[in-house]
């Protein structure tokens, strides 16, 4: 029955009204109103949706609202908050470092694809501090960009790892 | 200055009784009124506040290129004010001045003179308002962040918002007022970061994609799995309306063989889409990507001569060397990363249309025809979507949501699949190039001719074709020719000649332009023609470049990626037969209509797998005046990864019914894990005025990455993309 299902998005918790087969990313887009995830290809291909569900990177174009109930999904929104909460911080950052060194870089174009970026490397970083090149790009390929941003991305990544091992070392 | 405002300003600056109506509502007055304003008038192009800060109206789209910022630093320069102090207002018919769409590199091209011009020209008449109110000559005032103060008296201060706040210059746009001179520019010229990127990165953006409206429907298209040919369409034979029953409120809307299903629940309208079941003519249109090249040498074509000079066919006969080769180059796709997406607003009597155009009032006017509305009835706005490189979808989502809207009594949101965008896309038109050319004994080039074959670009969207209107073609303009920039033009070369075979497009597929509108095709083939006579001429490739060149634009931008790369140093190449990985590096040199471009490749060929691996790419640009170098080295890096991507892997696939290339899978483009590094040099050129500089590196890269696979492999593609299987066949291992 709609209305029954319960989901948490960053940290928030949510009456879904949708049927419980509807895809995540529509319950995100037109009942949450995020524009953090958003369509590209409906078929798990590109990253364009991708959202963070119990800190794993997750397609939410073919994941039913459903499967997520009980668990905690984390939007490009959201991250601010999941990292203070992962790294014990007393209060969120304006913007994951991973955010910051995207707009440090100018690694943007369009920025479409932008969400699935920072969303799969926030994951990436949470994992491995200190990724090489190569570990960058084998994580991230699952990830298109039609603007060929990548070279960018890498930069903007080691950069992201770079500020926060030191702020670690704080 | 118009007697009006000498009045105001005798007044001291108070509010004048009798100001005209049209004047003291102009702020909330635009957008209420159909456009495009008149461009002679200052008033359309910006507006000074009262919190001394200004709004530049531009009719240019952000399409993350960086215009909207670059822009406004060609205004803030001329109006002395700074960054912070300046914006600008979302393209809209009703606002936005008619600047001409956003293609063919044009923003900064022809907007940035517009721009200054016009910010001069009301710089001029606030510093003339200043001169009154402070009482001192114009010649003893300066300007700074919007403030105009005497010289040596900076006490005596006034600033512009002050001047003017909020009220209107009603000042003729002359174009007349001087502009600053370029050695005296603080912003233009400088890399400073663009104004939307933050909130791209922080999902606060409004992509087209994210506008909702009250009261909307959500609406998908209802169409074949891939088009067929152009001029045949798509004909509904018999729609199975009781197919989508069991989706609550979904309901299928058509106009001919326009097919629309609408739900109040998206993913209902998507399911409902997917379900609903058509009968489609399934006759075959198509020559199926196997034939295809045969089918376009065989058509009957439009020929026409683009550059005749001197005699090429005599110049061969005596020439020392000469070559003679055929190249076939692919349609290829937009592909944006994100479908396309509208929502429209029609009454019986209005449209109000939200899409990712390039063209707002284009698209104005094409809407006009679909929904028969006169077009001051209607107004486009424009939201920026995902990359579109060229005439992608937009227009064709924009006139389905308008005519899902028309049809549905409601706005409508249609947003188009992946397939959907992948498989009626206007693509790149597919290439057949042959070219002959020829050296004398010195290694000097003195004949050259190319002849090519493809269709025009298709005038009528999908949308507009299904509901009714036939399909029709451009009338052919340069962008659509044999480019005689891209076909050795930059070469001093005595006797050439240029020819267009221009195939019958209703045979063929959709085309349109994409970025560098077939030039990766022509330089594919005219530069490895070049590659090949160095060869000939026992000289090297950047060598026998140099000597065949007197541009000293092309020279130099030919030098600077050759030193970027270190192209002219020696190296000792390893044994290439039995190695099993073989490298190479090339150079090649292109552009679109206008700047300079050049490039260097460095390839690895696994000669067993017949995979190429890009690993560095290097490009350089002349595009005159560089406003903003930062933007256009990201251009550059991302016009060097999207060669790179057209070249290894981009090819729209077809049987003779339908297009079969419609997702990643099918139509694979790069990835992250084969993204060559990228380098990328601007040659700045101050006193140049500004050409464009959003396409114009990817002939080069497309010549460059050519000639590196010879020079890797010792054999020649002569078919793009580069796949295992070609590669395998051109060495022999098929």
């Amino acid at each position: 029955m709609a209305g029954e299902l319960k989901i948490r998005v960053n940290e928030r918790v949510w009456n879904v009204a949708a049927s419980p087969d509807t895809p995540l990313l529509y319950v995100l887009s037109n009942e949450l109103m995020l524009r953090g995830p958003r369509f590209g290809c409906g078929l798990a291909q590109c990253g364009s949706c991708s959202v963070l569900v119990n800190g794993v990177e997750t397609r939410s174009c073919v994941t039913p609202v459903s499967a997520v109930a009980g668990k905690s999904v984390t939007t490009l929104e959201g991250l601010p908050a999941w990292y203070a909460s992962q790294r014990r911080l007393s209060k969120a950052p304006e913007l994951h470092p991973v955010q910051q060194a995207m707009i440090d870089e100018q690694a943007v174009q369009c920025g479409y694809c932008f969400n699935g970026m920072i969303v799969k490397a926030s994951e990436l970083l949470s994992k491995n501090p200190h990724p090489t090149d190569a570990q960058i790009r084998t994580a991230m390929n699952g990830h298109l960009c039609r603007c060929g941003a990548y070279p960018r991305i890498v930069k903007a990544i080691q950069r992201a790892a770079q500020n926060m091992l030191a702020e670690a070392a704080r | 200055m118009t007697t009006l405002r000498r009045d105001f300003l005798k007044a001291g600056g108070a509010l004048v009784v009798g100001f005209p109506l049209r004047g003291l509502l102009y702020g909330q007055e635009r957008g209420s009124v159909a456009g495009p304003p008149d461009p002679k008038q200052v008033d359309t192009w910006l507006a000074i506040h009262a919190d001394n800060t200004a709004t530049v109206y531009i009719g240019f789209a952000e399409l993350g290129q960086g215009a909207s910022t670059a822009l406004l630093q060609v205004a803030a320069e001329e109006l002395d004010m700074d960054m912070s102090q300046i914006k600008t207002v979302r393209l809209d018919t009703n606002v936005t001045p008619n600047q001409g769409g956003t293609y063919s590199s044009a923003a900064i091209a022809r907007g940035g003179p517009q721009v200054r011009t016009a910010a001069a020209e009301a710089r001029a008449a606030l510093v003339r308002m200043a001169s009154q109110k402070l009482n001192a000559p114009a010649e003893q005032l300066r300007v700074a962040r919007g403030v105009v103060s005497v010289a040596g008296d900076p006490n005596r201060s006034v600033k512009y918002g002050d001047l003017l706040g909020d009220r209107p210059f009603h000042l003729a746009f002359t174009g007349s007022a001087p502009v600053k001179p370029p050695s005296e520019y603080k912003i233009v010229g400088t890399s400073i970061p663009r104004n939307e990127v933050p909130d791209k990165v922080s999902g606060k953006y409004t992509y087209m994609q994210h506008v909702r409206v009250a009261g909307m429907l959500h609406g998908r298209v209802a169409r074949p799995r891939g088009q067929g040919a152009y001029g045949v369409g798509a004909k509904v034979l018999a729609v199975d309306e009781a197919s989508i029953r069991d989706i609550p409120g979904a309901r299928v809307l058509r106009r001919g063989d326009f097919l629309c299903v609408v739900a109040e629940n998206e993913w209902d309208a998507v399911r409902a889409a997917q379900q609903l079941k058509v009968t489609w003519d399934n006759t075959p249109s198509l020559p199926g990507t196997d034939r295809l090249y045969q089918q376009m040498r065989a058509s009957q074509t439009k020929d026409r001569v683009v550059v005749e000079r001197g005699d090429v066919t005599a110049a061969i006969k005596q020439a020392a060397h000469s070559v003679a080769h055929t190249y076939h180059c692919p349609y290829q796709a937009h592909a944006p990363f994100g479908p396309n997406c509208a929502i429209a607003q029609v009454t019986a009597d209005s449209a109000l249309v939200m899409c990712s155009t390039q063209d707002v009032y284009g698209t104005r006017n094409t809407l006009s025809r679909v929904l028969n509305l006169p077009v001051s009835k209607i107004r486009v706005q424009y939201y920026e979507g995902s990359g579109t490189y060229g005439h992608s979808c937009y227009d064709d989502v924009a006139q389905s949501a308008a005519l899902a809207s028309q049809l549905a009594g409601a706005p409508v949101r249609v947003q188009f699949m992946r397939w959907d965008e992948l498989g009626w896309d206007n693509y790149g038109p597919a290439h057949v190039g042959e070219v002959r050319a020829a050296i004398d004994a010195n290694g000097k080039l003195i004949a050259y001719a190319y002849d090519g074959w493809h269709h025009n670009w298709s005038a009528v969207e999908t949308a507009a074709q299904l509901a009714g209107t036939p399909a029709a073609e451009w009338n052919a303009g340069a962008a659509q020719q044999v480019n005689p920039l891209s076909c050795g033009g930059m070469y001093d070369i005595a006797n050439v000649r240029l020819v267009n075979h221009q195939l019958p497009g209703k045979e063929y597929l959709k085309g349109a332009w994409l970025r560098s509108p077939l030039d990766l095709s022509f330089a594919f083939a005219s530069e490895q023609t070049i590659d090949e006579l160095a060869g000939l001429a026992g000289i090297e490739p950047y060598e026998f470049r140099r000597r065949n060149i007197k541009d000293a634009r092309w020279l130099g931008v030919l030098d600077a990626v050759a030193k970027a790369a270190d192209f002219t140093s020696k190296r000792r190449k390893g044994p290439r037969d039995r190695a099993r990985v073989v490298s190479g590096r090339g150079i090649g040199l292109g552009t679109h209509l206008t700047s300079y471009g050049a490039a260097v490749a460095e390839v690895d060929v696994e000669k067993e797998t017949g995979r190429v691996i890009i690993r560095r790419l290097f490009g350089a640009i002349d595009c005159g005046l560089a406003v903003n170098p930062g933007f256009i080295e990201n251009q550059i890096s991302g016009q060097l990864a999207q060669t790179a991507s057209r070249m290894l892997h981009e090819e729209v696939t077809f049987n003779t019914t339908n297009v079969t290339s419609l997702d990643w899978n099918s139509y694979p483009i790069l990835r992250f894990e084969e993204c060559p590094e990228v380098h990328a040099t601007v040659v700045q050129r101050l006193n140049e005025r500004s050409t464009g500089a959003g396409e114009e590196v990817m002939a080069a890269a497309a010549g460059a990455i050519a000639n590196a696979f010879f020079d890797a492999t010792g054999e020649r593609m002569r078919e793009f993309p580069m796949t295992p299987k070609r590669v395998l066949a051109a060495l022999g291992r098929a």
